[in-house]
C-alpha cells in the first residue's frame, strides 16, 4: 500500500514539469537524465512492475530473466525496445544467453509510464543512453495498432 | 507363504548389515577440505570440492565404481555430459565428455547411464569399470518431448521395475490466457494439461519410444525438477516448483510480502493417476490449505476443490527445489537413512523481499512417509547472508547423488562446482 501512496506523491509532485518537457529527444551524448522527474517516476514504475523479474540491481536471474544492464535491447534501437515492452518477448537470446522466462506485455502502462521506465532503465544499471520520450512510445504504439 | 518370505528377508537383512559393517570399517576416510568447501554442515560432517567443471552443472550421477557423470545445461566445448574420474583423495578430475546436447536429467542404474536433453532421453551402456562404452551412439529411448521454452528441463528417474519417469513441465506460470500478464485470467480447463504439467512413464529398456507412446503417470504438476523413487514404499516422490507472481498479477489481492511467502514449494507422493491441482490451486504452507487460484476465481481466501492431492510436505515459497534424493547409504548416521535430501536452488520471485534458499535440506522419513520437521542440512552455497538476500549467490545447488560409499554429491549450476559431503565421526 505504502508504495502506491509514494508513487502517487511522486506523480503529483512531478507531473507538471514532465509535461513541459517537450524538447527534442536528447542525443546519447546529452547529460544523463539522472536527477530528472522522469527518472524518479521511472524508478517507481520499475519497482512496481519490473523488479520481481529483472531484480533490484537490474541484473536479472540466471537462465530465467535477462539483465537490463548494457544489453543490445536496452542500449539499441528505441523502436525495438518499446516494442518489447508493448508486445512482450519469449524465446529470444539476449547477448548470447538463453532465458526461459517470459516477458509479459506491459501495454497496460501509459505512454508516459513506459517512457519514464525506459528512460530510467537506459540511465541506470550501468547504462548511459538517451531518454525515451512519450512521443516515441506513442508513435510505436500507434504503428503497432495499424 | 509368510514364513518363506520373511526368512530370506531376514537373512539378506543380516547380510546387508554385516556387509555395511565391513565397508564401514574398511572404508578409506575421505578428508574434507579445511574450510568444508565453504559449506555449513551439522557436527561430524565435512565437505570437499570434488571438481570445478566451469559449466552449468545440472543433475549428476555416480556409478558403483565412483565415476561421476555431470549433465550440463549447455554443452561446453561441444560436450553436454562430463565424465569425472575419482582419485585417491576423494576428489576427481574431468577425464572426458560426450553428448552434444544440453539438458538437466542424468541417472545411472542397472549398468546404464540415462541422460536427457530438453526433448529426448538417451541411454548409454556402462561397462564393469563404470565407463560409457558408446558415447557417440547412445540408444534414443524417448524422443519428441514437448519443449516450449518455459519449464523446459526433463528430469528423469527409474523405478525398480524397469520404468522411466520423465517430467514435462507446464509452459506457463498459472495457465493464464496471457502468461504472466497482470490481471489475465486462467484458460478454461487449462488445455496445457493435455500435453504438459505432469509426469510421463516410459519403458527404460525400449529404444524408439515417442512422447505420445508414454503413459501419463501424474498431472496437475506445474514443474518438477527434483524427483526420486522411494524404494521403501516403492513410490515416486516429486518436488514441485510452485507458481510465481501472485502480487504482480493480482496486486489488489496479494501484497509483496504475501507474494513472497506464497505458495509453498511442495513435496508430493505420487501414485499413478495422481492430480496435484495446478493451475487451479496453490498451497498455502502457513495455513496448510489448498487455495483456489485467483486465475480461477480465487480471492486469497476461497479454498480449492478438496479432490486434489494433498502435499506430503511443504517448504518456503519460491526456493526452487531442483534435486531430490532418498538417502540409502550407511555412511551417514541412522537418522538420515531413507530420508530425503532436497537441493533448493534458491529464489528470485521473493523480490522485493529478501531472497531465500541456496541450501540442501534434510527431510526425515519414517516407513516411506515424511515424518517430523525438515532442517537445513548444508548451507552457505551462496557465500554470505547478503548474497542470499540479494539472490547473487556464488553457488546454486541443483543436483544430488549418492556415492557408493554413502557420500552425498551436490552439483552447482551457477559456478559448476561439484561438492562431496562426508561423515567422518565414528
Ligand atoms: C514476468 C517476468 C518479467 C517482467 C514482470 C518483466 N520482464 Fe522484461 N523480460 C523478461 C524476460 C524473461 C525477458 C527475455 C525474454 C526472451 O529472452 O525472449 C525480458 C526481456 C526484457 C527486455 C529485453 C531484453 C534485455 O534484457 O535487454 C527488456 C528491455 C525488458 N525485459 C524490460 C522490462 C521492463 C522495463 C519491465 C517492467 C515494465 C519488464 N521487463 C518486466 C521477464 C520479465
Amino acid at each position: 500500500m505504502k508504495k502506491y501512496f509514494a508513487l502517487l506523491a511522486v506523480l503529483a509532485l512531478t507531473s507538471a514539469p514532465a509535461f513541459a518537457q517537450k524538447k527534442p529527444a536528447p542525443k546519447a551524448t546529452a547529460k544523463a537524465p539522472a536527477a530528472s522527474a522522469s527518472v524518479l517516476k521511472g524508478k517507481a514504475i520499475y519497482t512496481q512492475y519490473c523488479l520481481t523479474c529483472h531484480q533490484a540491481d537490474g541484473l536479472g536471474v540466471d537462465g530465467m530473466n535477462p539483465p537490463l544492464a548494457k544489453t543490445d535491447y536496452v542500449l539499441g534501437d528505441k523502436t525495438r525496445l518499446i516494442t518489447v515492452l508493448l508486445n512482450g518477448l519469449k524465446g529470444v537470446e539476449i547477448n548470447g544467453e538463453d532465458y526461459h522466462g517470459v516477458m509479459p506485455s506491459q501495454a497496460y502502462l501509459t505512454d508516459q509510464q513506459l517512457a519514464d521506465v525506459l528512460t530510467y532503465v537506459r540511465g541506470n544499471f550501468g547504462n548511459k543512453a538517451s531518454a525515451v520520450t512519450v512521443a516515441e512510445v506513442k508513435a510505436v504504439r500507434a504503428a503497432g495498432k495499424k | 507363504m509368510k514364513n518363506t518370505l520373511t526368512r530370506p528377508l531376514l537373512l539378506t537383512a543380516a547380510l546387508a548389515g554385516s556387509l555395511s559393517l565391513y565397508s564401514l570399517t574398511s572404508r578409506p576416510t575421505v578428508a574434507p577440505d579445511p574450510n568444508n568447501a565453504g559449506l555449513k554442515l551439522p557436527a561430524g560432517f565435512g565437505a570437499l570440492v570434488v571438481a570445478e567443471t566451469g559449466g552449468r552443472a545440472r543433475h549428476l550421477a555416480v556409478t558403483p565404481q565412483g565415476n561421476i557423470y555431470v549433465k550440463l545445461n549447455k554443452p561446453k566445448d561441444g560436450k553436454g555430459i562430463l565424465e569425472l574420474k575419482p582419485n585417491a583423495t576423494g576428489k576427481a578430475t574431468v577425464s572426458g565428455g560426450f553428448g552434444s546436447y544440453g539438458g538437466t536429467g542424468i541417472y545411472a542404474k542397472g549398468g546404464y547411464l540415462y541422460a536427457s536433453s530438453d526433448e529426448d532421453v538417451y541411454r548409454y551402456k556402462l561397462d564393469a569399470k563404470g565407463e560409457v562404452t558408446n558415447p557417440t551412439q547412445p540408444e534414443k529411448i524417448v524422443s519428441g518431448l514437448l519443449n516450449r521454452g518455459e519449464h523446459e528441463s526433463k528430469s528423469i528417474v527409474l523405478d525398480n521395475a524397469g520404468n522411466l519417469y520423465v517430467n514435462v513441465g507446464a509452459y506457463s506460470n498459472s495457465c493464464q490466457v496471457k502468461d504472466r500478464e497482470k490481471g489475465s485470467m486462467g484458460r478454461q480447463n487449462c488445455p496445457i494439461l493435455d500435453s504438459a504439467g505432469g509426469i510421463w512413464q516410459f519403458r527404460a529398456d525400449k529404444a524408439g519410444q515417442t512422447y505420445g507412446s508414454g503413459t501419463r503417470y501424474a498431472t496437475g504438476l506445474r514443474n518438477v525438477v527434483g524427483l526420486d523413487w522411494n524404494a521403501q514404499n516403492n513410490q515416486l516422490f516429486v518436488m514441485q516448483h510452485g507458481r510465481d507472481q501472485l502480487h504482480d498479477i493480482f496486486p489488489a489481492m496479494y501484497d509483496t510480502k504475501q507474494s513472497a511467502e506464497l505458495p509453498a514449494e511442495c513435496l508430493y507422493e505420487i501414485t499413478k493417476g495422481a492430480n496435484a491441482g495446478w493451475p487451479f490451486l496453490y498451497y498455502d504452507g502457513l495455513t496448510h490449505k489448498k487455495m483456489l487460484a485467483p486465475e480461477y476465481g480465487g480471492d486469497g481466501k476461497k479454498l480449492a476443490d478438496p479432490k486434489y492431492l494433498e502435499p506430503a510436505a511443504a517448504y518456503p515459497a519460491h526456493t526452487a527445489p531442483d534435486g531430490l534424493l532418498f538417502y540409502t547409504g550407511t555412511m551417514f548416521p541412522e537418522k538420515y537413512r531413507n530420508g530425503a535430501f532436497i537441493a533448493f536452488h534458491g529464489s528470485w520471485n521473493r523480490a522485493p523481499e529478501p531472497q531465500k534458499g541456496y541450501y540442501v535440506v534434510f527431510q526425515p522419513f519414517k516407513n516411506g512417509k515424511p515424518s517430523g520437521q525438515w532442517e537445513v542440512f548444508a548451507d552457505n552455497f551462496a557465500g554470505s547472508a547478503e548474497k542470499v538476500a540479494s539472490g547473487r549467490a556464488d553457488h546454486k545447488p541443483c543436483g544430488l547423488a549418492q556415492g557408493p560409499d554413502g557420500s552425498l554429491y551436490v552439483s552447482d549450476d551457477k559456478a559448476g562446482t561439484i561438492y562431496r559431503i562426508v561423515y567422518n565421526q565414528k
